[in-house]
């Protein structure tokens, strides 16, 4: 299979690698996927609590490059942006902007996911309402 | 388009990219195909023509190739069948003993991690009123020759284990099972395309009655293969499966691929001279890489038994890293991965699931198949680029951190995805 140029990109200089202390309540943390599956992504985030703002998003990811390079990117695109802003983010704006096959949708789907989880642990450690959509992860 | 980077120095003499997957094909020897030319030009003759020259001449160089095969399985030339290749052996061996020994029986026992050309062909026979055994593999991949003998039945007509496995490249117990077969009066087929060339295989010695062979694992062309039938103590009768000119004493018509069974005879005599020195080279490569892999990365294991297996063959699990992002990593070496990502149903390699392996450990698994052509500075290219990926990916893995910090991943609930 021929890997797009940004997929590779991410592969060889993956972004925001590592982790943030799971203790702290400005963190939120997403551990999605299964070993059995072939794809486990673990995406984390530091909150400002004043501004409810993403600061930090670090990851790290076991599958295969597609995996790597969508929980990358999403970990770029969420750094910056508002929990409110985080959750428009959407598989399929993954998938285009790393032009994945259809094979690969599914390492996407886990990047959208990866987000949702860590927002949805960082607002139920701060006792922020669960919106709708973010409570319907269950997948 | 870009690369994948490395930081691992090609060597002297290496040339990019290795090809080390030599269980899915092998390259053609030089000495095979200078064999093969004439047959695709002056000599083109049909080898059924008997009233020419043209023909003789083709009808001879497949008498010749005929026992080259012969000699290199212990068999006698006119036990030899020639075929497409492997999987039509498969084919013409199961379903022409099953249709042919109906009367005495509906019963084949085969095993879980058999390729597809014998599962699948097994399969059919089902819907069509057989009753099929899959055994089971213990751990190290060898079938229990226990659990065989409690499977024979009065209705067992056939037993098909195949010698050498393509992925774990696990040799199984063929002689002992082959004997238990005789002592049942049950047929014994093996599928011994991994084995033949590779391993010493004597159809008297190993008690095999029906055994599949393929010119492109052993150096030679693609597109022909071949069927040993046993001709006596007991003679095998296969029922053809393709009618036509009545060709291959009726079991399987269809002009002969010449060139092909020229080449596929040239390469079994060169495996007949050069097995011995040829296993000791490749023995020697593979633990070679094995050492270098596991004396510098943790979480290494080797999948199948170690001491019943291929010289040329080593599947190993780098535990915690996804095969598929590994074989990207190495992209300039050809190899193999069990992992699912692989394959388009997403489903890990049934052959190391039966093992007992995880999925995760088998989404982890490399195949590597070494053999004729490769050399020691492309093992050590190879070994020195896994352990270079394999750490870089290792630091983007949560598994093996979540390891590395004591925690046990079996006890994790992990969403089903």
């Amino acid at each position: 299979m021929a890997y797009s140029d940004k997929v590779i990109d991410h592969y060889n200089n993956p972004r925001n690698v590592g982790q943030l202390d799971k203790s702290s309540t400005e963190v939120g943390t997403g551990l999605v996927g299964a070993p059995e599956c072939g794809d486990v992504m673990r995406l984390q985030i530091r909150v400002n609590p004043e501004t409810q703002v993403i600061e930090e998003a670090k990851f790290k990811t076991f599958g295969c490059g597609s995996a790597i390079a969508s929980s990358s990117l999403a970990t770029e695109w969420i750094k910056g942006r508002s929990v409110d802003d985080a959750l428009a983010i959407k598989n399929t704006d993954i998938v285009k902007e790393l032009s994945l096959p259809p094979v690969k949708i599914h390492c996407s789907v886990l990047a959208e996911d990866a987000i949702r989880a860590a927002i949805g642990d960082w607002k139920k450690k701060n006792g922020v309402a669960e919106t709708a959509d973010a409570a319907a992860v269950a997948h | 388009m870009s690369t994948v980077t490395s930081n691992v120095e090609v060597p002297a003499g290496v040339k990019l990219p290795i090809y080390m997957d030599n269980h899915a094909t092998s390259p053609l020897d030089p000495r095979v195909l200078e064999a093969m030319m004439p047959y695709f030009t002056d000599k083109f003759g049909n080898a059924a023509s008997r009233n020419h020259s043209f023909g003789w001449e083709a009808e001879q160089a497949v008498e010749t190739a005929r026992e080259q095969i012969a000699k290199l399985i212990g068999a006698t030339a006119k036990e030899i069948i020639f075929t497409s290749g492997a999987t039509e052996s498969d084919n013409l061996a199961i379903k022409g003993i099953a249709e042919m020994y109906r009367e005495r029986g509906n019963h084949i026992i085969t095993q879980v991690t058999e390729h597809k050309a014998v599962l699948d062909t097994c399969k059919r026979l089902e819907k069509h009123g057989y009753r099929v055994t899959y055994l089971p593999v213990k751990a190290d991949g060898l079938i229990d020759l226990e659990d065989l003998k409690r499977a024979m039945d009065d209705k067992t007509i056939l037993v098909s284990i195949m010698a050498a496995n393509n992925e774990i490249g696990v040799l199984q117990p063929i002689r002992e099972i082959g004997k238990l077969c005789h002592e049942k009066g049950v047929i014994f087929h093996t599928d011994a395309v991994q084995a033949v060339g590779k391993v010493p295989i004597n159809v008297q010695t190993d008690n095999i009655d029906v055994l599949s062979l393929s010119g492109h694992k052993i150096y030679g062309p693609k597109g022909v293969g071949a069927l040993y039938v046993r001709r006596r103590n007991p003679r095998v009768q296969i029922a053809a499966q393709i009618d036509g000119g009545g060709h291959e004493r009726g079991m399987r018509s269809g002009t002969l691929n010449v060139p092909g069974i020229v080449g596929l005879g040239k390469a079994c005599a060169i495996a007949m001279e050069e097995m011995d020195s040829e296993a000791a080279y490749l023995r020697g490569l593979r633990d070679r890489l094995k050492a270098k892999l596991e004396s510098e990365l943790d979480y290494v294991h080797v999948n199948g038994s170690w001491e019943h297996r291929l010289p040329g063959n080593l599947n190993m699990s780098f535990v915690y890293v996804e095969g598929e992002s590994l074989l990207m990593g190495i992209n300039d070496v050809a190899v193999s991965s069990g992992s699912a990502c692989t394959s388009a149903t997403l489903e890990p390699s049934y052959v190391l699931k039966a093992l007992g392996l995880g999925d995760d450990v088998a989404h982890s698994s490399i195949r590597f198949g070494l053999g004729r052509f490769n050399t020691q500075a492309e093992v050590d290219y190879v070994a020195a680029k896994v352990i270079d990926i394999v750490k870089h990916l290792r630091q983007l893995s949560p598994l093996y951190e979540m390891v590395q910090d004591g925690i046990d991943l079996t006890k994790i609930q992990w969403a089903a995805h």
